[in-house]
C-alpha cells in the first residue's frame, strides 16, 4: 500500500519536470538563422546548414519573414514562412516580388513590370552543431529548393530553357565561440537566371553549375551580429551578363523572437542595367 | 401515497448506524506522516558533513581532468573575470538564476546546491587558470540521471551569459570560456 501511495505522489510530479511542451522554443537566439531571400535558413544571401525555428531536437518551431530591397533600378519584395521539425528538418516556402520599374518600360515589358516566383524548400541537418560539439565538426545540412517562375512566357523569350528549377546545396556552418565567429560555407547545383526569377539555363549553359556561397559574421553581443556574404552564380543568358552577388549585414534580435536585418547588397548586372545596389532591410520572427 | 413511501424508506432505514467494520481506514490512508519514505524505498539517507555543510556523493577518483577541459594559459582570462573573487561572484549568481528559473529550476531541487557551487567555483577558477584545481566529479558522472534536454543546457548558457554580464565580463572573453564548454555538451546532456 505504501508503495502504490509513493508511486502515485512520484507519478503526479513527473509531469511537471519533464513535459515537453512541442513549441519548446529552447534554441539559442540566432542559432536558427535569418531567411535568406529564397525563404531558407541562414544569411540574407547565401542558405546556411542552420534549421529554421525556435525549436530544439525534441520540438518544433516556425518562422515567417518579409524582406524588401531598394535596387538601384529595381524593387524587391520576398516573404515567406518555414517550419523546424526536431532541429533537423526544414520546410520553407517564399514569394519573390521583383518589380522592373521603368526598367520595364525600357525592356519592353511595361513600366512596373514584376517578375514573381514562388520557391519551396526543404533541408535536412546530417550531423553537427552550430554551437556545440567539437570545434572541427561544423553543423552539415543538405538542402534542396525548387523554384517556379510565374512568368513562363517572358523568361523563355529571353532565353530560359525552363521556367521551373531545382538547386541542390550542401552547407556547413560553425561558431567558433573562442574567435566569436561564424563562418558557412556553402556549395550550390544550380541553373537559375538571377535566383530563378528570369528562369532556367540558357544559351551559354543549360545544366545546372558548381556555385558557392560564402558568409563570415561576428558577434557583437549574443543578439547583435554583424558580416559579410559572397554568392557566385551563374550566367547563363545570353542577352544579359549577370553577376556574383555580395552583401555587408547586421541582424539584430531585439527580441527572443524577432530579428531584424539591415544590408547592403550589392548583385551587380540585372537585365543590363549594371551597378544594382543598394539596401536591404528583412524582418524575421521565429517561435 | 407520498405518506405511504416515506413510512416504507423510514422502516428500510436502520434506526441506530451500524458500527463500521474498520473505523478509519480513509483517514489512515492518507495519513504518511509516520512513514518513512527512504527506509520504504531502500534509500539511504545522506548526512550532511558538519564541516563543509555538503552531502557525502559516490567515491571517484579525483582529477583536475574531471574538470573537462584543458585551462586558458596566461592572466588574461582570469583577469577578465575578475579574479577568484569574480568568479564566485558570478558563480553564487549562476547558480541563483538556474535555481529560480522556471525552465530549469526542477532540476536543481533537492540537489546539494553548497557542493555545487564549491565545485562549479573550482572547475571555473581551474579552467580560467585563476589558480584552483578542480576535485570535482567528471561531467558524465556528475549530470547522470538528470534528465537534462538540449533545451535545458540552452538556458544554462544563457543564465551564464547574463551572470558573466551582469558582472563586466567582455563578451569576447565570455564567448572564450563558453568554448571551453560548448564541446562537453555530449556528456551533460541526457535525453
Ligand atoms: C557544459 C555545461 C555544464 C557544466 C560545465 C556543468 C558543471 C557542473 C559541475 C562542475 C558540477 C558538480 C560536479 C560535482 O558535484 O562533482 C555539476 C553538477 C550539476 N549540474 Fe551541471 N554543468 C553543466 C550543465 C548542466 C545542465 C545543462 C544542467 C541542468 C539544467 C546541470 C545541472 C546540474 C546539477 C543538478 C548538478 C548537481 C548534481 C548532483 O549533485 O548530483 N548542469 N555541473
Amino acid at each position: 500500500m505504501t508503495v502504490l501511495a509513493g508511486l502515485s505522489i512520484w507519478l503526479s510530479v513527473a509531469p511537471e519536470a519533464h513535459a515537453d511542451p512541442l513549441f519548446d522554443g529552447g534554441k539559442l537566439i540566432l542559432t536558427n538563422g535569418i531567411s535568406t531571400i529564397e525563404g531558407a535558413s541562414g544569411g540574407g544571401l547565401a542558405s546556411w546548414a542552420t534549421i529554421a525555428g525556435m525549436e530544439t531536437d525534441r520540438g518544433v518551431g516556425v518562422s515567417a519573414h518579409v524582406t524588401g530591397i531598394e535596387l538601384a533600378d529595381y524593387g524587391w519584395q520576398s516573404h515567406g514562412v518555414s517550419v523546424g521539425i526536431k532541429d533537423r528538418l526544414e520546410l520553407s516556402y517564399a514569394r519573390q516580388n521583383f518589380d522592373t520599374r521603368k526598367v520595364g518600360a525600357a525592356l519592353g515589358l511595361g513600366e512596373g513590370y514584376r517578375f514573381n516566383q514562388d520557391i519551396f524548400a526543404a533541408k535536412v541537418r546530417l550531423v553537427g552543431d552550430t554551437v556545440y560539439g567539437s570545434t572541427l565538426l561544423p553543423q552539415i545540412s543538405v538542402g534542396v529548393q525548387h523554384k517556379r517562375s510565374l512568368d513562363g512566357t517572358i523568361v523563355k523569350a529571353v532565353g530560359a530553357k525552363s521556367a521551373e528549377g531545382t538547386d541542390f546545396t550542401a552547407s556547413a556552418t560553425k561558431l567558433f565561440l573562442s574567435k566569436s565567429v561564424l563562418v558557412n560555407a556553402t556549395a550550390r547545383l544550380t541553373n537559375a537566371n538571377q535566383f530563378g526569377l528570369l528562369g532556367f539555363g540558357g544559351p551559354n549553359q543549360t545544366d545546372r553549375t558548381l556555385q558557392f556561397e560564402g558568409s563570415v559574421a561576428y558577434m557583437l553581443t549574443p543578439r547583435l551580429v554583424v558580416g559579410g556574404e559572397y554568392r557566385t552564380r551563374p550566367s547563363n543568358l545570353a542577352i544579359a551578363r549577370e553577376d556574383d552577388a555580395h552583401d555587408l549585414f547586421v541582424a539584430w534580435a531585439f527580441t527572443r523572437n524577432a530579428t531584424v536585418t539591415a544590408a547592403y547588397a550589392d548583385v551587380g548586372s540585372v537585365a543590363t542595367f549594371d551597378g544594382q545596389r543598394g539596401a536591404l532591410v528583412s524582418l524575421q520572427f521565429a517561435f | 401515497m407520498t405518506l405511504a413511501l416515506a413510512f416504507a424508506l423510514m422502516a428500510a432505514q436502520p434506526v441506530t448506524p451500524q458500527p463500521q467494520p474498520e473505523p478509519d481506514t480513509a483517514a489512515q490512508q492518507d495519513d504518511f506522516s509516520g512513514v518513512d519514505w527512504e527506509k520504504e524505498f531502500g534509500v539511504e539517507k545522506r548526512q550532511v558533513d558538519p564541516a563543509t555543510g555538503e552531502l557525502p556523493v559516490d567515491p571517484y577518483v579525483q582529477s583536475p581532468a574531471n574538470a573537462g577541459a584543458t585551462p586558458f594559459s596566461g592572466a588574461g582570462m582570469a583577469k577578465a573575470f575578475g579574479g577568484q573573487e569574480g568568479i564566485r561572484t558570478i558563480i553564487d549568481r549562476f547558480v541563483d538564476l538556474n535555481t529560480t528559473d522556471p525552465r530549469i529550476e526542477a532540476i536543481f531541487k533537492n540537489q546539494d546546491l553548497v557542493r555545487l557551487r564549491r565545485t562549479l567555483f573550482e572547475q571555473f577558477c581551474y579552467l580560467l587558470d585563476a589558480g584552483c584545481t578542480y576535485t570535482g566529479r567528471d561531467m558524465k558522472t556528475a549530470h547522470k540521471d538528470l534528465g537534462t534536454t538540449r533545451a535545458d543546457l540552452n538556458a544554462l548558457v544563457e543564465n551564464l551569459q547574463r551572470a558573466m554580464r551582469e558582472n563586466d565580463v567582455p563578451f569576447a572573453a565570455q564567448n572564450r570560456l563558453l568554448a571551453k564548454l560548448a564541446p562537453m555538451d555530449k556528456d551533460v546532456v541526457e535525453r
